[in-house]
């Protein structure tokens, strides 16, 4: 692999080799331009991976971990954010990112996900805005982003899905259980199956194995290279062109401006601790919509005294993460849902808002299974059952083979209340601001989650589920993996951070390109994010060739 | 791979994993299929204590400490809970399953119970057999009895 010295200025220094961050890696370096990727996490291969419950899931193996990276969470400004429990903001934290553990759902947006506010106007408390683009306009990145990735679905099957220019480059996995009972009762409904569009691949694909179906794909890298992450797929092509050095263990703590007001480099933690300059022509962000704003926030200097990109104050802003409640039914036979991928069948019958159900929102419900055995035995049985003894010990043994979930996907709308922010207190083990989480639901969407779980139940109803039972845990507690909205993309610079192009309306040649860019959130945003990527990545290197970037 | 847990504990007293043993056995009994004991959930809450759980070592001291001035209280005379019958063992977890101690027995029983056996805990593959998971890289469809070639699929 290609290695730069810091004091090299590099045509572009990508901060976050994750979900965006792999593919700007690969289209810059593949376009002739010097590229330096700093991913704070570690630089693991396939051989690494192991189904390992404890070291992933309950050791965040691949994840931020609070001991070392606090965050702090309150649910408003009026009370103060203390460090949870748990998790409330989850990440990738290797290259490849996220696409590295991800259950690797890969939806497109509709066309009206882009028209937000024209169509629906505007939603009381909410910040509802257009996209600067259509879904035309992206519609061609996703096409490539499904073929150079290599994603399995069926064109078609989804009758509400937007046009495509081309179908799926390969077909669907293979279903499982729980798809063949919410395929049999949601027809029975009326409703519309389909199978999931999955960033898996069912059949070997340009080099890779297909599938093996072992079953550890949410929370776990593939040792087989079958799911479409970065780490397996672009980032190996970024490496061959030469011109592409992945630097992992290299945690960004400031991107340095100069007092012309353009980006000079950025300054980073190396594996040892010591701070490192690398220069740069150019700065790419990818970090995610929680650590693309932190590291802005922590950039500020006296030409930036309110954080880097951020004259309209809303770098951090408009934060939208995943949201959904979870029903489950338990039946007869053996479903054996913890072999293959997570899940195989959805619906998008309720995807779409509609005034006539008294809020906005809508969402996708697919079902699934994405317990393991530690998560199971921990919080997978019915409320009312016991918790531990003889009679919990036995209901694990039987629900577990025979229990399905009913997942919902539902919209988040943007507030302004909902922010990454520094907290002023807590430190991480680098001695750098903790990110503070402020977030707490739209009453629409609270509405809409209940909405959606009463049609989750209704689903199960419509099977031969022997038991039923629901989950309604305040969800704003639990690990969010989508990170979104923070830096959003618009025409106006005083509305929004970036342009369509993703460069940062304050700085010439800093681009923030990662879920931060996302004016509205989808259910399942991973597809969206690498089609921006792809987008941005094409325009930016057409700029950086007529030498726009820097003059 | 890890190797397999040594005998020997590196954190807790002898006494004091008689304790946490008696309560183990108490949140996942033997009986018709192994349990705790069986499945040397002891050893994988040895372990955590020596490694990634480190600092909960106080959480364990002073927990067990509560439970046995608990244990004391209510079956006076009593000297350990390792002792206790098995219905008074139930009882003390019920007036102490509330605490934050109880919490994290429990879910270390759980990790070491259905976790990966390197780490000392679900021997013989205990957790694993109980719940009827494989832990292989490999499966074909049919993956279960709904996906089967003209199986059950639902009300007709």
């Amino acid at each position: 692999m290609k290695q730069y010295p810091p004091s090299e200025e590099v045509d572009f220094l990508i901060i976050g080799a994750g979900a965006a961050g792999g593919i700007m890696a690969k289209e810059l370096s593949a376009a002739g331009f010097s590229v330096v990727v700093l991913e704070q996490g570690p630089y693991l291969r396939e051989k690494d991976f192991e189904h390992d419950e404890i070291k992933y899931t309950m050791l965040s193996g691949m994840t931020n971990n609070l001991r070392r990276q606090p965050h702090t969470y309150r649910k408003s400004e009026a009370v103060r954010a203390a460090v949870p429990g748990q998790k409330v903001i989850q990440y990738g934290r290797q290259v490849g990112g996220g696409t590295v553990h991800f259950t690797a759902n890969y939806w497109r947006l509709w066309e009206s996900d882009f028209r937000q506010k024209s169509k629906w106007g505007g939603v009381a408390g909410a910040s509802l805005a257009d996209w600067p683009i259509t879904y035309a306009d992206l519609e061609p990145y996703y096409t490539k982003a499904e073929e150079e990735l290599g994603v399995s679905g069926l064109a078609g099957a989804n009758p509400f899905e937007a046009w495509r220019s081309k179908p799926y480059p390969l077909p669907p996995l293979p279903v499982k259980s729980s798809g063949v009972i919410f395929e049999r009762a949601t027809r029975q409904l009326g409703l519309h199956p389909f199978p999931a569009p999955m960033a898996i691949l069912s059949q070997p694909y340009r080099g890779r194995g297909a599938c093996v179906h072992c079953g550890f794909c949410e929370g776990f890298g593939c040792e087989v290279r079958a799911k479409s992450s970065t780490l397996g797929t672009v980032i190996p092509v970024a490496e061959r062109t030469g011109r592409c050095e992945i630097r992992p263990d290299s945690y960004t703590r400031k991107i340095e401006a100069g007092a012309d007001g353009r980006i000079r480099g950025a300054v980073y933690f190396d594996a040892t601790r010591r701070e490192v300059f690398q220069r740069a022509k150019a700065v790419v962000v990818c970090a995610n919509g929680s650590e693309t704003p932190r590291l802005l926030l922590m950039s500020k200097s006296s030409r930036f005294p309110q954080g880097l990109a951020n004259s309209s104050g809303l770098v951090g802003k408009h934060l939208m993460v995943d949201c959904g409640f979870e029903a489950y039914g338990v039946f007869e036979h053996p479903l054996n849902e913890f072999k293959s991928v997570q899940t195989t069948r959805v619906i998008h019958d309720f995807y779409e808002p509609d005034p006539k159900r008294g809020f906005h929102g809508g969402g996708g419900i697919d079902a699934r299974f994405d317990f393991y055995p530690i998560s199971f035995a921990l919080s997978g049985l019915p409320k009312d059952a016991p918790r531990w003894g003889r009679e919990w010990k036995k209901m694990v043994g039987q629900y577990f083979a025979r229990t399905l979930t009913l997942l919902a996907h539902a919209t988040c709308l943007p507030q302004e209340r909902n922010s990454i922010t520094l907290d002023p207190d807590t430190k991480d083990a680098w001695g750098l601001p903790a990110m503070r989480v402020t977030f707490d639901y739209h009453p629409d969407d609270v509405s809409n989650m209940k909405f959606l779980l009463a049609r989750q139940v209704e689903i199960l109803e419509a099977t031969e589920a022997q038991k039923i039972w629901t989950d309604t845990t305040d969800v704003s507690l639990l690990p969010h993996n989508h990170l979104l909205g923070t830096c959003r993309m618009g025409d106006d610079p005083k509305t929004s951070v970036v342009d369509r192009y993703h460069r940062a309306h304050d700085v010439p040649n800093l681009y923030l390109v990662d879920g931060s860019s996302l004016v509205t959130a989808c259910c399942q945003p991973t597809c969206t994010i690498q089609a921006l990527a792809y987008r941005a990545a094409e325009h930016i290197a057409g700029q950086a060739r007529k030498a726009a970037i820097r003059p | 791979m890890r190797s397999a847990a040594p005998a020997a504990l590196s954190v807790l007293s002898p006494a004091e994993a008689m304790e946490i043993s008696a309560i183990a056995s108490q949140i996942i009994p033997s009986g018709e299929s192994p349990g705790a004991r069986e499945a040397g959930v002891i050893y994988f809450i040895d372990r955590a204590l020596a490694t990634f759980d480190e600092d909960k070592r106080a959480l364990y001291t002073n927990g067990l400490e509560e439970a046995e001035r608990k244990r004391a209280e209510l079956f006076p005379g009593s000297k350990t809970i390792a002792e206790l019958p098995a219905d008074q063992q139930v009882r003390l977890l019920e007036a102490i399953e509330n605490t934050e101690f109880f919490e994290q027995v429990r879910t270390h029983c759980v990790m070491g119970f259905f976790g990966n056996p390197g780490y000392g805990g679900n021997r013989g593959l205990a957790g694993w057999k109980l719940i009827g998971f494989e832990d292989r890289f490999h499966f074909e469809p049919p993956f279960g009895y709904y996906d089967r070639p003209g199986g059950t699929q639902g009300k007709p």
